[in-house]
């Protein structure tokens, strides 16, 4: 039996050990001096893990008496996961290594994350919901304060920390009374009890204060207040973090305990979930309008699109899951090739995030300025992009489950939205000449990291990779 | 050949594609060659597409050389032409070496420049052609990035302003038209615009916010797209980006926004609105008669104003336009030939008048109206054009112009005898500014010092117009060229689109006997 069970969780064993020896190693010899090895072997492992989970996996398998779940919908997050987490950490190796950033503990906190998230997206319990969860919120509480004499990034970990271990309080409270009310903290037993479509007012409290804390988690509004002040006050590739794995995996935990506890009684919690996205989506777009700091301006990018893939969790459909997959899928490619342009913006070697600093940039590098269109392009939602159809997948879900005001309303919030990314590509295009214009240096990660990610935009049009078919099964598992 | 849409489409892309990755530098030779490519790649677009027109069987009312194939999410990569596009596939393909040519002395990103025209013309004969809803979606949409761009880094002083303002009117109409496509797809389980075609969506009326909608879910939708064709056209009163477009846009960019991409709205409205949703048109109808006679009047008033002469002339093109929607939504034989038909002949007369003012402007840098008078003294074969076109634009008997008015007044008179009396005096205004603008540009004495040294349009100039104007002319004299290729077409969308009517009628009616 235990043995059954091991391996269903084998992946997960086998970075956290690796995470656990590596640390071990690193303290007991050259300490920093191992990190750019470290942050290529970690990148390497999850990338082989990632490989190892998308290819072996088969069917749903449940270990440790349902508390760990392993079925189509984990295997298909836990690939983005993994993949976007190691993009993230190849691609951060230069940039932190040439700005005496890069700390031996950076790569294993990430694989310790990635532990976390994993555990996250396979959660069949409500405990095992919370370990997860904290082990991945911690690792991300001490990697966004890595850069350890710089007030922002200090007060950046501080907020994020504060506000997390409220949040963690809210999701704990909530799971207290879903366990007081059902007596049981395992997601199989609780969609027993409200089967019946009908739902104590105390469960539905618990269930409230689980979405509240949840949509902390994926920084949906109102509870996203954290999200601006830690992007711009972490590293950059922290934020490139931030911004794409722990995305995934909130959102797929999301789902997993809205489906696979409260299948049941979607109404309950559609329109909970509605009022989230609306409000993200809206309060992304408009807020972003002011922003002079890429990275502040990413953070709402960020929230907004986590609105857009809530219509999907909305519709409380297998249609709708599969188009929130895809979403996040589409969602993590944009977002990793625009962290690696935002990577590359730097003058006499110092970083800049200020979108001033682009004007007429496609004068002098017009091959990354237009990579960087089309993610812009992408971000919109403006055609042929592929963010066109990552919008047009959810915009069909939410319809066809009947909430058509939501997804006018998502219309209009893409609209206003798209002017912001417009006005990048305007200062890139046609702004006035900068008396002090940017440099970009690229290694040859970035660049590959930012011209495929742009590429992908357009090929994706024509062939995903399977990815839909995957998405497909996936929902598939999970609704049912 | 059996996949002709599909190459004549993608010539241009793919040229563009050549262009961005194999040429280099900024020297004058690189310029010349990307222009040269550019030219040889529309011409050849514009040759090949000749096999469309004489491939097409008039008679056949159905889509013509459809191409189909799978695609991604279910949907399909579905191309086809029939009666009412195939004629603005060739306008297309006809209008897109002229523009190149009139953008020979550009120097600024040439190769920029061309890659954003030749991907400007893959994606308009790509609305043309598909008959796949999220297809003919995609080409639309992305239609307005080159367009951003183009208005955006060749344009004139206020060009930021303008473009955005372009970019984000359009967007928001063309997103509600895609949550429209959205429940279309989910209503009707398909994005094929043929089985869409013949699909009945439920007229039944309901309540939205306390409010009884009349038609129903058809008459949503058809404002849903109306919102994005009524912006594209541009109809009154959401004309507003149009003219800030065409000040700022250089001569090419006006050239095809005035020729072709106001045509994809009429295009749009007898593609989707008129045989998909036909009660919800019926509906609207009086309502969007009345706007365009609004449209032709008050923008036409408005241009007699204008001082600025491209101004001038997007304010006479919201004003043709108006025509256009008037033509279309009478519903009836000689309403849709005749808006038709004044699509093409706007797109002709339209794109020579912004050529017109393009000469002078790229002598005297200035589109004042105050600044010139005269010029027929120094420019006497400029002067002959301009006189054509701008007899053209009043629609004087002879030009395509006259056929195109004429034939969508008579078809509104069948059906709204006020708001034909209404336009009907939109053409006196328009022989007013425009008339007017030529005397102020043209006759007068040469009194500015600045002018005296014009000189007349050199052979690449003429070159550019004498296209134009065969076929204005050609067109005003032997109309059947067109109305022989629309008309079977037409006819069978009207018999549908009056079948579907009489049948909703009825359904009516026997639900009120009940």
């Amino acid at each position: 039996m235990i043995q059954a069970d091991l391996t269903i969780i084998l992946p997960e064993i086998v970075l956290a050990v690796y995470a656990m020896a590596a640390l071990l190693a690193a303290v007991y010899t050259t300490k920093d001096g191992l990190a750019p090895l470290l942050v290529w072997t970690t990148a390497g492992l999850m990338a082989l893990l990632a490989i190892w989970i998308a290819t072996n996996g088969d069917g749903t398998n449940v270990a440790f008496n349902g508390m760990f779940v392993d079925d189509g919908f984990a295997r298909f997050s836990k690939v983005a996961i993994l993949l976007s987490a190691a993009a993230i950490l190849v691609m951060s190796q230069e940039y932190m290594a040439r700005r005496d950033l890069l700390r031996f503990e950076f790569p294993l906190l990430v694989a310790l994350a990635a532990v976390g998230m994993m555990m996250m997206v396979s959660a069949g319990d409500l405990m095992s919901l919370y370990m997860g969860l904290e082990l991945q919120s911690l690792s991300l509480y001490v990697v966004a304060a890595l850069r350890r004499d710089s007030a922002k990034s200090t007060e950046a970990g501080l907020k994020y920390f504060v506000l997390g271990a409220l949040s963690s309080g809210l999701l704990l409270y909530g799971a207290s009374l879903v366990y007081g009310f059902t007596g049981t903290t395992l997601f199989s037993g609780i969609i027993q009890t409200v089967q019946d479509g009908e739902i104590s007012v105390g469960l539905l409290f618990g269930l409230v204060f689980l979405i509240s804390g949840l949509a902390f988690k994926v920084s949906a509004v109102p509870f996203h207040m954290w999200t601006p002040d830690v992007y711009e006050g972490s590293p950059t590739p922290i934020t490139a973090f931030f911004a794409t794995a722990p995305k995934v995996a909130a959102m797929a935990l999301f789902a997993r305990v809205m489906h696979d506890a409260f299948g049941g009684v979607i109404k309950d919690w559609q329109q909970v979930i509605v009022l989230l996205s609306v409000l993200s989506m809206l309060l992304g777009a408009v807020a972003a309008i002011g922003q002079r700091d890429i990275k502040r301006l990413m953070a709402f990018s960020s929230i907004a699109h986590m609105g857009y893939a809530l219509i999907g969790l909305a519709a409380g459909t297998e249609l709708g899951i599969k188009a929130m997959l895809m979403y996040l899928a589409i969602y993590v490619t944009m977002n990793i090739g625009t962290f690696a342009f935002i990577l590359m913006m730097e003058r006499d070697g110092k970083p800049v995030t200020d979108i001033d600093a682009l004007r007429q940039y496609s004068k002098r590098e017009p091959g990354k300025a237009l990579a960087v269109l089309i993610l812009m392009f992408s971000l919109a939602g403006v055609p042929p992009m592929l963010g066109f159809f990552a919008k047009f997948g959810v915009w069909q879900a939410g319809v066809s489950a009947g909430l058509t005001g939501l997804v006018i309303a998502s219309a209009i919030a893409s609209v206003i939205g798209a002017f912001y990314y417009l006005r990048i590509v305007f200062y890139m295009y046609f702004g006035a000449e900068n008396e002090d214009p940017i440099e970009t240096h690229s290694s040859p990660v970035l660049w590959v990291a930012l011209m495929g990610s742009a590429a992908l935009m357009l090929v994706g049009v024509f062939y995903q990779f399977g990815i839909e078919g995957a998405a497909a099964a996936a929902a598939a598992t999970l609704v049912n | 050949m059996d996949n002709i849409l599909s190459i004549v489409t993608f010539i241009p892309a793919v040229a563009a594609g050549i262009l961005a990755l194999f040429l280099h530098g900024e020297d004058v030779a690189a310029q010349r060659n990307a222009k040269w490519v550019a030219l040889v790649a529309t011409t050849v677009t514009f040759l090949v597409s000749i096999g469309i027109y004489t491939g097409f069987d008039p008679s056949n009312t159905g889509f013509q050389m459809v191409e189909e194939g799978e695609w991604l999410m279910g949907l399909k990569y579905k191309m086809g032409v029939d009666g009412i596009s195939v004629l603005f596939v060739l306008l297309t393909t006809f209008i897109m070496p002229l523009t190149i040519l009139a953008s020979w002395h550009v120097t600024d990103r040439v190769k920029e420049y061309m890659i954003a025209f030749l991907l400007l013309e893959t994606l308009m004969l790509g609305v043309f052609m598909a008959l796949d809803l999220v297809l003919f979606y995609l080409f639309f949409e992305a239609g307005l990035i080159p367009m951003f761009l183009i208005i955006g880094i060749w344009g004139g002083a206020n060009r930021v302003y303008a473009s955005f303002k372009f970019f984000l009117y359009t967007f928001l109409g063309s997103v509600l038209m895609l949550v429209a496509m959205v429940a279309m797809y989910a209503d009707a389980g398909t994005t094929d615009i043929e089985a869409l075609m013949s699909h009945h969506f439920s007229s039944e009326g309901f309540s939205v916010l306390g409010i009884y909608v009349v038609g129903g879910m058809q008459t949503l939708m058809f404002l849903a797209f109306f919102a994005s064709f009524a912006v594209k056209m541009p109809m009154w009163p959401v004309h507003t980006w149009l003219p800030d477009a065409h000040v700022q846009a250089p001569t090419a960019g006006s050239v095809v926004l005035a020729a072709i991409l106001l045509k994809m709205g009429g295009y749009g409205f007898l593609r989707f609105s008129l045989p998909m949703f036909p009660v919800g048109s019926a509906v609207m109808t009086d309502l969007v008669l009345w706007m365009s006679a609004i449209a032709v009047v008050y923008t036409s008033l408005v241009a007699l104003v204008q001082e600025d002469m491209k101004k001038l002339i997007a304010y006479s093109s919201v004003a043709h336009m108006g025509f256009v929607t008037m033509g279309i939504f009478a519903a009836n034989q000689q309403g849709i030939d005749g808006a038709i038909f004044q699509m093409l002949s706007h797109g002709f007369i339209s794109a020579a008048l912004f050529l017109c003012v393009g000469v002078i402007y790229d002598r005297m840098h200035t589109r004042d109206i105050e600044a010139y008078g005269g010029l027929v003294i120094r420019m006497p074969a400029y002067a002959l054009v301009f006189m054509l076109f701008t007899m053209a634009n009043v629609g004087l008997p002879g030009t395509s112009g006259f056929i195109g008015e004429f034939l969508t007044l008579m078809g509104t008179f069948q059906v709204n005898t006020w708001v034909t009396a209404v336009a009907a005096s939109g053409v006196i205004f328009s022989a007013a500014y425009a008339l007017w603008l030529y005397r102020r540009v043209v006759f007068g004495d040469l009194i500015k010092e600045s002018l005296k040294a014009m000189t007349d349009m050199s052979s690449r100039e003429r070159l550019i117009f004498a296209p134009l104007i065969v076929m204005t002319i050609l067109l005003g004299v032997y109309p059947s060229l067109v109305t022989d290729v629309i008309g079977n077409s037409t006819a069978a969308l009207i018999s549908n689109y009056d079948m579907a009517l009489a049948a909703a009628e009825a359904a009516t009616q026997s639900a009120a006997s009940h």
